[in-house]
């Protein structure tokens, strides 16, 4: 097995023991991202340098004996929408092709106390805005599964770089389905906790209310030990809740006893494939034989999801991304009066989507149209909100698919953005209630294609969403085992 | 035709917190361009606002001084627009829920005493500024003063006059700076005034067409500039033309207000709930700390002025009007104990000195005034010294005991120094002596006089008065 191949509890395990060293594993990644880079595009930029750096220094804590930080060693990816001081942070966009943050978000702040190695910045959509990772500008990430598939969106980057086995764990974003959707597509665990459970300071904004940061990686432990480190309230992020935080692997017990798993019919209707049913439905048998209990519940407002998803987000989208007007920072058109140069370098620093969305935002604020586009869009968020509600009274967790289908081949439906929103529909709910879901693999399609299994569950319950993950990822016993990739693959 | 003048004022009083509503940056005025800035204030990718609470606790005492209601639970919003001053391409202000609503302050003009609505205030931050350069066309962006906290206070338009409009702005201005929560320096922008003002006809209900005036920068101007905008208003009226809606700058140097030429037109500001930030919600205990520290506030302390210190209701509503001299007129008054000496001092010597700057600056500390005055009750010196020991205060700021003992002013009052030189003049004037003994004693004039002209105005004129009476009727 070669260092790349190990999870992180496993990598630290390894580290402890001196079997490895923070720089044989990180010198492992990297020579595990220069064969597979080309064919998987996952890094907008690659740090090795510093990564090196930060291996030695790593080893160097370790041999002093001195306490280590929890991540010790560790090789990571951030999505290139968490700002990294002197690194640039270009949030996949042409706009901010160039910008350098001169601070550190406070996940990122978090991964370095914690000894974490960052290796690089992941290609994503442009802005978060997509499902595919094909808006990004600066390249788009590659299913590693199979190449000419879309490794999801919008955090396809981070998703793909450890599905490749390129980092050990990534930091992504997930806005409506973000961080769930690519780790279905792409075979790996990825959760998106409770909105106010990880601070968003220094995340580059897509829709306040809806952004929370959270870890891809490749098993459910890895998962439970980013949140560790990510979690906890920010002075910096008023919308950061003040609640105390737990040791998240205290759940890993693998016992679902008595669990209520809930079972939403609205989420097994229209156009759901069959092998994506086969997978999700046979993941709640596995629950159920080790002692769960099924129940079918109803949330009757999710078909709303979408139409409110996309005017709340695309509404503060508008105002979110007015600051790259190219004075302070960020690409800048010279022109020769003021309105000119705005409209310059945000038409040519935009791409389409994010412009579309900008669009549609801007028309749902407008004054006359308010109240029947983003009012009444917040109102049919406190009604879903409510079906979560009654939805806990009868079971603990909600278990069901991450999206209606696997991974779809390039360019399939990029010139088709109703149908890339559509297939969102099975992750928005959970941000707009702002309760953690995750998605854990449950399987493949009959192509080879990963098929992931989403769990919901209330405000603040990260722990029980990885008790149920652990307990379907252990009665599944899909080792987690890397793609062969490129020349590999051939 | 007879027109009813309606305006309404937009205050806005930067609030004089140590730092920005959102960020930890200084608010100090004058430091070199965007040396006082942060991720948040530039509005850096990823920045996120928190909340100053002395911004809240300031608004909180505004809210309580005008007799307002306080929006326990308010909120932010953003109110989107582009200018290079605003990096963020965004305003975070208040709007549907502001902190305060409906209060109110008495005015008095000329004796007629109102009482003008408050609508609303809220809280949000100021914008940057620019910063032309005078020969290319290139504008330079400082954001030192993006983020200061505002508070946004808007009248009802109660207003019928420009004459009351300066009378209400004068009372904002009093409370403001008697809660020590604005400097209120309208050079320096901390205290700002747009006006809406429109005519109608008296006895006519609807409200005319309305103009906006800005860039008032001192309370002269804002009269003026209304004064102005009233008479060509009703210039338009009365020629049958129409009164254009648009938004006007005062010219101070023409005296004249400019259009802006509809630059203003047609603004969506697409008002929505900030994200960002939680909606702000106040205790019982808050409200009930901030209430329990109030200071006294402009009415009050003009009604105590009267009553305490028995001044007509005239001296205590000028040295009320701003705490400084309110300040210091107790100062000044405690030393002498006579608050209507001190007054009429104040009001003649003191503010035909100031013309119009601020007391603060007043070589004159109020303990000397108090101590010049105590003197010349004391008797130790006369009331015309008085005048000129006052003046070298003014020059020197040094303390009126030192200048009467350095020139020599102290007044004579011993009675054997004094006689000595009254009987000297007697006799090197035996001619009036002869004349005054016959009857002529309007004399005695002329005889004080030459004492106090050998005394070099010393003489204490009492003890004088009474020893020539005495010395010349032996």
């Amino acid at each position: 097995m070669k260092p790349y191949e190990l999870t992180i509890s496993q990598a630290l395990e390894a580290l402890e023991t001196r079997d490895l060293s923070a720089m044989e594993l990180t010198k492992s990644c990297l020579e595990r991202i220069e064969q597979t880079e080309e064919a998987v595009g996952a890094f907008v930029t690659l740090d090795p340098e510093g990564a090196i750096a930060a291996a030695e220094e790593a080893d160097r804590l370790r041999a002093q004996n001195n306490t280590v930080g929890k991540l010790c060693g560790i090789p990571l990816s951030l999505k290139d929408l968490l700002c990294t001081k002197g690194v640039k942070t270009t949030c996949g966009s042409n706009i901010l092709a160039d910008f350098v943050p001169p601070y550190d978000a406070t996940v990122v702040e978090k991964i370095k106390l914690e000894n974490g190695i960052v290796v690089g910045k992941a290609a994503m959509d442009e802005f978060a805005m997509g499902s595919t990772s094909e808006t990004c500008a600066t390249g788009s990430p590659r299913n590693p599964w199979n190449t000419r598939y879309i490794a999801g969106g919008s955090s396809g980057g981070s998703a793909a770089s450890v599905a490749a086995g390129q980092v050990l764990g990534s930091l992504g974003s997930d806005t409506g389905g973000s961080i769930r959707q690519p780790a279905s597509l792409c075979g790996i665990v990825g959760m998106k906790p409770t909105y106010g459970r990880v601070s968003r300071y220094g995340l580059v904004a897509f829709a306040s209310s809806l952004d929370q940061i959270g870890p891809l990686t490749r098993d459910v432990r890895d998962s439970a030990l980013l949140m560790n480190v990510i979690s906890g309230y920010d002075v910096r992020d008023s919308t950061s809740v003040d609640t105390p935080t737990e040791d998240y692997t205290q759940n890993l017990t693998g016992d679902v006893k008595g669990l209520r798993v809930g079972v939403p019919l609205e989420y097994f209707s229209g156009g759901l494939d069959p092998e994506v049913e086969a997978v999700v439905r046979n993941s709640i048998g596995l629950l159920e034989s080790q002692g769960a209990e099924v129940v079918e519940v109803s949330l009757p407002h999710i078909d709303y999801c979408v139409a409110a998803y996309y005017l709340i987000a695309p509404a503060e989208a508008s105002s979110n991304l007015a600051r790259y007007d190219g004075v302070t920072y960020g690409y800048r058109k010279e022109a020769d009066s003021l309105l000119e140069m705005y409209r310059k370098s945000r038409s040519e620093g935009f791409g389409a989507e994010v412009k579309r969305r900008i669009l549609i935002g801007t028309y749902a604020l407008s004054s006359g149209y308010y109240d029947a586009y983003y009012k009444k869009a917040s109102q049919v968020r406190t009604l879903i909100l409510n079906d979560f509600n009654e939805a806990w009274k009868s079971c603990d967790v909600l278990v069901s698919p991450v999206t209606p289908t696997p991974a779809w081949k390039i360019g399939k439906i990029s010139d088709d953005p109703l149908s890339m929103y559509l297939s969102d529909i099975l992750t928005l709910s959970t941000n707009l209630a702002g309760i953690p879901g995750i998605s854990v693999p449950g399987g493949f399609s009959g192509d080879g294609l990963p098929i992931g299994v989403q769990i919901q569950g209330p405000h603040f319950e990260e722990g029980r969403l990885l008790k149920t993950a652990f307990s379907i990822e252990q009665a599944l016993a899909l080792k987690p085992s890397l793609p062969l990739i490129g020349k590999e693959a051939q | 035709m007879e027109f009813e003048t309606v305006i309404g004022l937009e205050v806005h009083a930067q609030l004089k917190t140590d730092s920005k509503i959102f960020c930890g940056c200084s608010t100090e005025f004058g430091a070199p361009p965007n040396t006082h800035t942060c991720p948040v204030c530039l509005g850096l990718p990823g920045s996120l606002p928190v909340l100053n609470k002395r911004v809240v606790e300031f608004a909180l005492k505004m809210g309580v001084a005008t007799g307002s209601e306080i929006n326990r639970v308010n909120q932010f919003a953003r109110k989107n627009y582009f200018y290079p001053d605003l990096p963020k391409g965004y305003q975070t202000s208040q709007f549907d829920k502001p902190i305060i609503e409906h209060g109110s302050v008495a005015i008095d003009v000329e004796g007629e005493k109102k009482t003008i609505g408050i609508t609303r205030m809220h809280m949000e931050e100021d914008a940057g500024k620019l910063i032309h350069d005078e020969r290319e066309p290139l504008s330079y962006v400082d954001l030192n003063r993006t983020g200061t906290p505002l508070l946004e206070i808007v009248s009802e338009p109660d207003l019928r006059s420009p004459q009351e409009a300066s009378a209400y702005l004068k009372k904002i201005h009093a409370i403001l700076r008697y809660l020590d929560i604005c400097d209120g320096n309208m050079q320096e922008g901390s205290f700002r005034c747009d006006a809406n003002i429109s005519l109608r006809p008296v006895g006519e209900k609807t409200l005319g067409t309305r103009t906006e005036l800005k860039n008032m920068n001192s309370f002269r101007n804002v009269q003026a500039a209304l004064e102005y905008e009233v008479r060509r208003q009703r210039d338009l009226l009365l020629e049958g033309e129409d009164v254009v809606q648009e938004t006007l700058l005062w010219n101070p140097d023409t005296g004249k207000t400019e259009s802006m030429r509809g630059k203003e037109d047609a603004h969506d500001y697409r008002y929505f709930p900030c994200p960002d930030l939680v909606p702000v919600e106040i205790s019982d205990e808050w409200l009930e700390q901030v209430r329990a520290g109030l200071p006294e506030l402009p009415d009050q302390r003009r009604d105590r002025f009267i009553n305490e210190f028995g001044l007509p209701e005239y001296d205590a509503t000028i040295l009320t009007d701003s705490r400084e001299l309110a300040d210091y007129f107790e100062a000044a008054q405690v030393e002498c104990n006579q608050p209507k000496k001190v007054s009429n001092w104040m009001m003649t010597e003191l503010l035909r000195e100031l013309k119009g700057g601020s007391i603060e600056e007043c070589r004159v500390k109020p303990e000397q005034l108090g101590g010049l005055l105590a003197m010349v009750e004391g008797g130790t010196i006369s009331g015309k010294i008085a005048k000129t020991v006052f003046e070298t205060m003014l020059e020197t700021g040094q303390s009126p005991e030192l200048i009467v003992k350095e020139k020599n002013l102290l007044q004579v009052s011993d009675e054997s120094e004094l006689l000595e030189i009254v009987q000297s003049i007697i006799a090197d004037n035996p001619g009036q002596a002869e004349e005054f003994k016959n009857g002529k004693t309007k004399l005695l004039g002329y005889f004080v006089g030459q004492l106090m002209q050998r005394t070099k105005g010393k003489a204490n004129p009492k003890l004088a008065n009474k020893l020539f009476n005495q010395e010349l009727n032996k």
